[in-house]
C-alpha cells in the first residue's frame, strides 16, 4: 500500500494513508526510497523515523511499506566487510553517501559449500546443514533457522554456492545461504551457561585487575581523549575471541579508516590469518545520518548472535553508546515525548538494559557453546560520570573500566582508573585461572590492588607533607606504586612489542615489580637510606615491558635479575 | 514528482518569531530547501526550510526577521538546498558570512556549484591522514603536530590570543612543495579583529592562497550558520577538485553555536545541556567531519576550529562536544599567558591524536615521537613537583625534583615561546626540544632509547643555550 507524506521535520516524517502499516515496519520514503521505520501510529497517520537525510522530501511524496521490520542480512559476506548502520555494505558505495546511495546488498558473491546433512534427515533449529569457506580460517556454518524443523527434502551439492541460493529445503521451508533477522529481536538460544571463562584482552590492566568473562558486559566511560577508542581498538585487535563485531557509532571517519587499515595489515596471532577476516565492521560515522546510529547498535548485536549460534565466541564493541542514546533522545524530542533526565526519553534505562542483555554465554539451539561479550564506550558530557547514560549503564554491566582524565593527561595509557573501575567477574575468574594453571592469579590481583591503594593513600599524604617527611617503609610503598604504574599498568598501543601481552608475560611483569618492591623494603630495613633507593636507575625494570616480546616471560625475569642485582649493590 | 516552479511567490505569512517565519499555502516545498525572501522595501533576504507540514512551511531567515512585516514579505522556494559556486575563483577573495564579496571585486564565478550542506563521506574511502602540516609554531609542530586531513581545534579563554595564533598558523603554515590554500571563516569577530586579520593574512591573500569569509559581531547571528558551511564547501572543491591541501580555520565556533541555540530556542525545542539543542553534537560533527583525505585524490582538508570556553570551562557543551569530535585539541592557558609566554599552549592538556601518523621518520624526524612523549612525561612530573614545591618550598625538594622545575622553565622559554611573526623551521623546533630535555639527568629520560640519547643528548650544550637565551 502507498501512503503520502504530510509532514517532514528532519528525520521525523509523518505519513497519511499507510493503511495496514505495523509498528517498526520499514517504509520507503519519497522518490529515492529513503528507508524509515514506523515508530508510532495515531489515527490514520504513521510517524516514521527516517534513516537518511530527508532534504527535498515534501508533503505529497509517496511512502511504501515493505511489510517487514528492519532486518539484517546475515550471510558469508559479513566477515571482513564494512557496513553502514543498517548493515548495508559500504564497499562499492560511492565516495559521497547521498540519500539513497547505499544499496541493500552488495554484488552477489559465491562461496565454496560443503553439505553436512543427507536428504531425508530429520533436523531441528540450530542443526548444521552445511559449511562454507569464507575469507578467514573460520568455518561458516549454515544452520537450520529458529522455528524451522522437519525432514531435509533437498540439499545443495558441494561446490560454489551463491549468496542468495537455497542451501536446503527443510520441512517445506527453503533455507537460503543469506538469511535475514529483525535487528531489534534477540536471536533465541537454548540456555544461558553459568561457568565463567576469561576473555583475554591482551591489556594487562584488564587481565590482571579487571577481567571480563566471555559472554559478560563491560562499559568504558571516559571524557574525550582519555583513550576509549584506542582501548576498544586494542580489544578488537588482540582479545582472544573468534569474531569481533566493531560498531563505530557516531564517531570519527578517520578512526574507522584507521581501524580498517590496521586490521587489514595485522596478523591474527592465534590463526595466522589477517585480523580483518575475523571482524565485521559497522560504521556509522558522526557525519552519517544520526538515526542510523540507533539501528547500528542492534544490527551489531544481531550479527554477533548469528556467529554465536554457529558456536563461536564473539565480542561486540560499540563506540560510542552515548551517540546511540543521543539519537534516541533526538528522535524522542521530535515526537514531542515527555523528556526525563537531561532530555533523554523515560525509557532510556530499559533501552540500555535491553542492549546489554543481548550479551551472554549460551548453549545454542544446535547444542554448541557460544558467547556474545558486549563492550561499550560511554562518552559522558563534560566528563560527568553522574550523567544519565553513564549512570544507567553502570547499573547494567558487569565490568566498568573507567578512564581517568588525569591519567590520560599524564600520558598514562591505558588510562584505566584502578580506584574507579570494577569487575564483578573477577572472583569467578580467580578459580578459572587456578584451573588453567595460574593459582597465584587471585593473590597477585589482590596484592597489586592493595599496593596501588596504599600508594594512593600515601601520595595524598605526601602531597601535604612532602615525600621526604614520610618514613622509609612508606616511601618504598610510594616507589612500588610508581613502578607498578610504569612497568605493568602502562601499555602503549603503539608499541611494536607491548601492544598486546600474553598472560605469562603479564604475570611475570607484575611478579617482578612485587619482588623489587619487597627487595626495596628489605634495603631500607637494612639501613639503606630511602633516597638512595629512590634515586636508583630502575630502567631495567621499567623498560622490560617494551624490550621483550609479547609472550616473553623469561625475558622479563632476566630483566628482574639485573634489577635485583643492581639493588643488592646498594647494601653497605 | 513534478519539478517545482520557483517563480511562484508565496505571501501568506502567518507568523514571525525570532529568526523564524511561518508561511501558509505552499505546495511542493521540500525540507531543507533554500528560500529567497523579498520585502516590500525591495530588500532581499535568505532562508532555509526547517519544517514542512502539509501547506505550512517554517523558514529560518538567515538575516533575521528584524523590520519584516507579515503583510509585506514574499517567499520563493528554490526547489533545492542552498548551493554556492565552487572553484579556484575564490582564491584571493574576501567575502561576508554569506559568501558575497566585500572586497570590491566581481561576484565569484559560478560555473560549478555545490550544495553547502555537504554529504557524508564513505568511511571506507577515506585515506588515513599521514603527513604533517607544518605551522612554524613550535608548540604545535613539536607536541601536537597538525596532520593533513585532521580536525584540531584551539580551545581558548576570553582574553587570550587565540585569534592571533590562528592567524599566525593561517599565515605561515606549509606542506612542503605541494599546493596549499587557506580558507578562513571568521564568525562574530569584532571589526578591530577583522582588520588585524586582514592585515596578517594580506600576503597570503595577495599570493592567491587565501579565501577570507568575515561575519562580524554586528552582522546577523543566524548568518553564521551558513559561514562555516560555505567555507567547507569551497575547501572541499579546492582539495578534491583541484588537488590542493587546504586548511580551514573557523573562528569562533562558540559564536556559531550561539546562532544554533538561537534558532533552536525560537523553535521551542527541548534543550539539552545549557540550553543548547540536543543535536549540537551531530551538527558540529557535520562540519568538522568534512575534513579528511579521499582515496585516489591528491588533496586534503584540514580543519582548525577556534573556540572560547566561556569562563574557561572545558566542560561547557561547545568545547566538550567539539573535543568529542575532533582529533585532539590545542588548549591555551591563562597562567602561561600571564607569564608572558606566547603562544600560551598548555601542552599537557593538548593532544594531537593523529600525530603518531603524521610525525616521525619519513614525516618529520625519526626522533620526534619519542622525544615528544618524553617531554610530556617530564612535564607531568614537573607539574607534580611544582605543586609540591608550592606547599613545602623549593628548598625541601630533592636535586632531581629541582631538575624537573628547571626543565619546565627551559621548555617554556626555549621551546614554546616565540614571536607572533616567527615561522620556526621544524629542525630548529626539534633541536630546541632536545635542549629542554638535556636539562634533566640522563637517567630520568627513560622513554628515550640509548641510541637516541647518544645521538642528541648534550647537557652542557643545553645549559649554555639556556644561558644565552636567558
Ligand atoms: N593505550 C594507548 N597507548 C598509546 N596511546 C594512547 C592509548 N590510549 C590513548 N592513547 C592516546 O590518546 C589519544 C586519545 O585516545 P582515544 O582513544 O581516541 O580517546 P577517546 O576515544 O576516549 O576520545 C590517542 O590518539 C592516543 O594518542
Ligand atoms: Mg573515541
Amino acid at each position: 500500500m502507498t501512503g503520502r507524506l504530510v509532514r517532514v521535520v528532519g528525520p521525523l516524517v509523518e505519513v497519511d494513508g499507510l493503511s495496514g502499516a505495523t509498528m517498526f515496519e520499514v517504509v520507503d520514503l519519497g522518490p529515492d526510497g529513503i528507508p524509515g521505520e514506523v515508530v508510532a501510529i495515531r489515527g490514520g497517520t504513521a510517524t516514521v523515523q527516517a534513516y537518511e537525510y530527508t532534504g527535498g522530501l515534501r508533503p505529497g511524496d509517496a511512502a511504501v511499506g515493505r511489510g517487514h521490520p528492519l532486518s539484517a542480512r546475515l550471510g558469508p559476506g559479513l566477515l571482513g566487510g564494512v557496513f553502514d548502520g543498517l548493515l548495508r555494505p559500504l564497499a562499492g558505495a560511492p565516495v559521497r553517501l547521498a540519500a539513497g546511495a547505499v544499496r541493500e546488498s552488495g554484488p552477489p558473491g559465491s562461496w565454496p559449500l560443503t553439505p553436512c546433512v543427507e536428504v531425508g534427515a530429520l533436523v531441528e533449529p540450530g542443526d548444521l546443514l552445511a559449511t562454507v569457506t569464507t575469507a578467514g580460517p573460520l568455518a561458516h556454518r549454515v544452520l537450520v533457522p529458529p522455528g524451522v524443523r522437519g525432514r531435509v527434502a533437498a540439499v545443495a551439492p558441494a561446490g560454489p554456492c551463491a549468496g542468495d541460493a537455497v542451501v536446503a529445503q527443510v520441512g517445506g521451508v527453503a533455507v537460503p545461504l543469506t538469511t535475514t533477522w529483525p535487528i531489534r529481536r534477540p536471536r533465541p538460544s537454548a540456555e544461558r551457561l553459568d561457568a565463567a571463562q576469561a576473555l583475554r584482552t591482551g591489556q594487562r590492566v584488564l587481565d590482571l585487575l579487571f577481567p571480563v568473562a566471555r559472554g559478560s558486559t563491560a562499559a568504558v566511560p571516559g571524557g574525550f581523549g582519555t583513550g576509549k577508542t584506542v582501548l576498544l581498538q586494542q580489544l578488537a585487535k588482540w582479545c582472544d575471541a573468534d569474531v569481533i563485531v566493531y560498531v563505530g557509532c557516531g564517531e570519527r571517519g578517520n578512526e574507522m579508516a584507521d581501524v580498517v587499515a590496521d586490521l587489514q595489515e595485522l596478523e591474527d596471532p592465534r590463526t595466522g590469518g589477517r585480523l580483518t577476516d575475523r571482524t565485521v565492521i559497522v560504521a556509522n560515522t558522526s557525519d552519517m545520518p544520526m538515526m542510523a546510529r540507533e539501528a547500528s547498535i542492534y544490527a551489531g548485536a544481531t550479527v554477533a548472535e548469528y556467529f554465536r549460534d554457529m558456536g563461536y565466541d564473539v565480542v561486540v564493541i560499540a563506540d560510542s553508546t552515548s551517540r546511540w542514546a543521543e539519537a534516541l533522545r533526538e528522535f524522542a524530542s521530535r515526537t514531542g515525548a515527555l523528556p526525563a533526565e537531561e532530555g533523554f526519553p523515560a525509557d532510556l534505562a530499559s533501552a540500555i538494559a535491553a542492549f546489554y542483555e543481548r550479551a551472554g554465554r549460551v548453549r545454542t539451539l544446535g547444542g554448541r557453546e557460544g558467547s556474545v561479550t558486549v563492550v561499550g564506550a560511554v562518552s559522558p558530557p563534560g566528563g560527568d560520570l553522574a550523567e544519565p547514560v553513564t549512570a544507567q549503564t553502570q547499573r547494567f554491566v558487569r565490568c566498568v573500566w573507567t578512564l581517568d582524565r588525569d591519567l590520560a593527561y599524564a600520558r598514562h595509557y591505558p588510562a584505566v582508573s584502578w580506584s574507579g573501575s570494577f569487575s564483578r567477574d573477577a572472583e569467578r575468574l580467580g578459580s578459572w585461572h587456578a584451573r588453567q594453571g595460574d593459582p597465584a592469579w587471585a593473590r597477585r590481583r589482590a596484592e597489586i590492588g592493595d599496593l596501588l591503594a596504599e600508594a594512593d593513600r600515601l601520595s595524598a599524604l605526601a602531597e601535604l607533607v612532602g615525600a621526604g617527611a614520610l618514613p622509609g617503609r612508606e616511601r618504598m610503598v610510594l616507589l612500588a606504586g610508581r613502578l607498578l604504574r610504569e612497568s605493568v599498568l602502562q601499555q602503549s598501543a603503539l608499541s611494536a612489542t607491548d601492544a598486546t601481552c600474553d598472560p605469562a608475560k603479564a604475570a611475570a611483569l607484575a611478579d617482578a615489580v612485587l619482588a623489587v618492591a619487597d627487595r626495596c623494603q628489605q634495603l631500607v630495613d637494612a639501613g639503606v637510606p630511602a633516597a638512595m633507593v629512590e634515586e636508583t636507575d630502575f630502567t631495567p625494570l621499567v623498560r622490560a615491558r617494551e624490550e621483550v616480546g609479547p609472550d616473553d616471560a623469561a625475558g622479563v625475569r632476566a630483566h628482574l635479575e639485573t634489577m635485583l642485582a643492581r639493588l643488592t649493590e646498594l647494601l653497605p | 514528482m513534478t519539478s517545482l516552479d520557483s517563480s511562484v511567490e508565496y505571501g501568506d505569512v502567518r507568523e514571525l518569531r525570532g529568526p523564524l517565519l511561518v508561511v501558509r499555502g505552499v505546495r511542493g516545498v521540500g525540507w531543507d530547501e533554500f528560500v529567497r525572501v523579498r520585502l516590500d522595501s525591495g530588500e532581499l533576504r535568505h532562508g532555509l526550510v526547517l519544517e514542512v507540514d502539509r501547506d505550512l512551511a517554517v523558514v529560518q531567515v538567515l538575516e533575521g526577521t528584524e523590520g519584516m512585516d507579515p503583510g509585506g514579505t514574499w517567499l520563493r522556494f528554490a526547489g533545492e538546498p542552498l548551493r554556492v559556486p565552487v572553484g579556484l575563483g575564490w582564491l584571493g577573495r574576501v567575502c561576508n558570512g554569506r559568501g558575497e564579496p566585500v572586497d570590491g571585486g566581481p561576484p565569484i564565478p559560478g560555473v560549478t556549484t555545490a550544495a553547502v550542506a555537504g554529504q557524508p563521506l564513505n568511511p571506507m574511502l577515506r585515506e588515513p591522514p599521514a603527513d604533517p602540516v607544518l605551522t612554524g609554531v613550535s608548540a604545535i609542530d613539536a607536541l601536537t603536530t597538525l596532520v593533513r586531513g585532521q580536525k584540531l581545534p584551539i580551545f581558548s579563554v576570553p582574553g587570550l590570543p587565540s585569534l592571533e595564533l590562528a592567524a599566525q598558523v593561517a599565515a605561515q603554515a606549509t606542506v612542503g612543495a605541494a599546493a596549499f590554500s587557506v580558507v578562513f571563516a571568521a564568525m562574530g569577530i569584532t571589526h578591530a579583529d577583522a582588520a588585524t586579520l586582514r592585515d596578517v593574512l594580506e600576503e597570503r591573500s595577495a599570493a592567491g592562497e587565501l579565501v577570507l569569509l568575515l561575519n562580524t559581531a554586528d552582522e546577523p547571528v543566524v548568518e553564521r550558520i551558513l559561514t562555516p558551511r560555505i567555507a567547507l564547501t569551497v575547501a572541499e572543491h579546492l582539495a578534491f577538485g583541484s588537488g590542493r591541501h587546504v586548511l580551514v580555520v573557523m573562528a569562533d565556533m562558540t559564536s556559531y553555536a550561539e546562532a544554533l541555540r538561537e534558532v533552536s530556542a525560537a523553535r521551542g525545542e527541548i534543550p539539552a545541556r545549557r540550553a543548547y539543542p540536543g543535536y549540537l553534537y551531530s551538527d558540529l560533527a557535520s562540519l568538522y567531519e568534512r575534513c579528511g583525505r579521499i582515496r585516489g585524490h591528491a588533496g586534503s582538508v584540514t580543519v582548525l576550529p577556534v573556540l572560547t570556553m566561556p569562563a574557561g570551562d572545558i566542560t561547557h557543551p561547545v568545547p566538550d562536544l567539539t573535543g568529542y569530535i575532533t582529533e585532539g585539541q590545542v588548549v591555551l592557558s591563562a597562567q602561561l599567558h600571564a607569564r608572558g609566554i606566547y603562544p600560551p599552549v598548555d601542552t599537557l592538556a593538548s593532544l594531537s591524536r593523529l600525530m603518531r601518523r603524521g610525525a616521525g621518520a619519513g614525516r618529520t624526524r625519526a626522533d620526534h615521537l619519542d622525544l615528544a612523549a618524553q617531554l610530556l612525561a617530564a612535564l607531568d612530573r614537573a607539574r607534580q613537583v611544582r605543586e609540591l614545591a608550592d606547599l613545602v618550598g623549593t628548598a625541601a625538594l630533592s636535586q632531581t625534583d629541582r631538575a624537573f622545575l628547571a626543565f619546565e622553565e627551559t621548555f617554556e622559554r626555549v621551546l614554546v615561546h616565540q614571536r607572533r611573526d616567527e615561522a620556526r623551521p621544524l629542525e630548529e623546533t626539534l633541536d630546541r626540544a632536545w635542549q629542554a630535555a638535556a636539562v634533566l639527568p640522563r637517567r630520568e629520560l627513560t622513554m628515550l632509547s640509548a641510541e637516541l640519547l647518544d645521538r642528541h643528548y648534550a647537557p652542557a650544550h643545553a645549559a649554555a643555550a639556556a644561558e644565552r637565551r636567558g
